[in-house]
């Protein structure tokens, strides 16, 4: 009797059993409404952003046109995660949309504070750099719920914050314009074709 | 009325039978979670507080038949508990894990564990 004919044992049985029911654990708790498409529109509206604004200054209006970004941006982001999420039947309620918007909502909080120290300590240049880093770190942990893709796209995200930060003032726009719309529109694109949208 | 009553003690009866049968000594395989797609139910409301039919499908990439046909086994043991609701006129049905489930399913993963362990030794 060939090798391959031989049964597997018992104990290989209860080891396959129990890989699969890890497995099925872990895709079962993943978030996966996270909208490629989404991801997408708000590279676009970031790149045009980035062109309207210009290199950071210390001016409530270059602030303010990137919060208003961030607004559009939000709600691009939440009605196509709402569009995916009905489309594919999952909850936007249930225990995995629950574990993500933990995980993803606390560093977006600690990054609104921090706008409001770096403005009111006119050190709104810096801005790109605690931007991107706090974006980052808000995807990355909140893609430790989700599909594996996401945490990269957080980690890329936080090393263009760090280099914005070590870099001169006047590339931030660029930086900007890197992370929230060509790696937004890279990764949103990759996340379409691979998730469902 | 008489008939009614009938089949619903009957249908008690078979849902006591699935568990007992279900149910069986620490040591014993429960075969009703076995089954690769019912273990697959099992799991993944294991980490879930409820779940869609939709989401259960997508999630152990199986049919509508299929998926019907193994929960309704899990459903009359007890195991899960399905409720069925509508949103926006369209039919939803949502799957939960009972007690008994709960019980059943760490049962047969220290089944497992054990099968693991006694082999190392």
């Amino acid at each position: 009797m060939s090798a391959a004919a031989v049964p597997p044992s018992l104990h290989d049985h209860a080891a396959d059993h129990l890989r699969f029911i890890r497995d099925t654990m872990a895709r079962a708790a993943d978030f996966t409404a996270v909208p490629g498409w989404g991801g997408v529109w708000m590279g676009i509206t970031a790149l045009v952003t980035a062109a309207a604004a210009g290199p950071p200054r210390d001016t409530p209006a270059w602030v303010g046109i990137w919060l208003a970004d961030a607004g559009v941006a939000v709600a691009l982001g939440l009605g196509a995660m709402v569009r995916k999420a009905r489309r594919a039947g999952v909850s936007l309620t249930g225990a995995p949309a629950r574990r993500f918007a933990l995980a993803f909502v606390p560093p977006l909080m600690a990054g609104a504070v921090l706008t409001g120290v770096f403005v009111r300590d006119h050190l709104s240049t810096r801005l790109p750099g605690c931007w991107l880093l706090l974006y980052g770190a808000a995807v990355t942990s909140g893609g430790a719920f989700s599909v594996r893709l996401v945490p990269v796209m957080g980690i890329c995200f936080m090393a263009l914050g760090v280099l914005a930060f070590v870099s001169p003032v006047s590339t931030g726009s660029l930086f900007m314009a890197a992370g929230f719309g060509a790696l937004q529109i890279g990764f949103g694109l990759i996340i379409a074709r691979k998730y469902g949208g | 009325m008489a008939r009614s009553a009938s089949s619903r003690q009957s249908a008690i009866s078979s849902r006591q039978s699935a568990v007992k049968k279900a149910e069986k000594t620490p040591l014993s395989l429960d075969r009703l979670i076995h089954e690769r797609l019912r273990l697959g139910i099992v799991s993944a409301l294991a980490v879930n507080d409820r779940l869609t039919f939709n989401e259960l499908k997508r999630l152990l990439q199986t049919t509508d038949g299929n998926l019907s046909v193994h929960a309704r086994k899990l459903e009359e043991a007890a195991y899960i508990a399905c409720d069925k609701t509508f949103e926006s006129r369209m039919p939803r049905t949502e799957y939960r894990l009972t007690a008994t489930g709960r019980r059943a399913f760490d049962k047969y993963l220290a089944h497992m564990e054990a099968i693991i362990a006694a082999a190392k030794q």
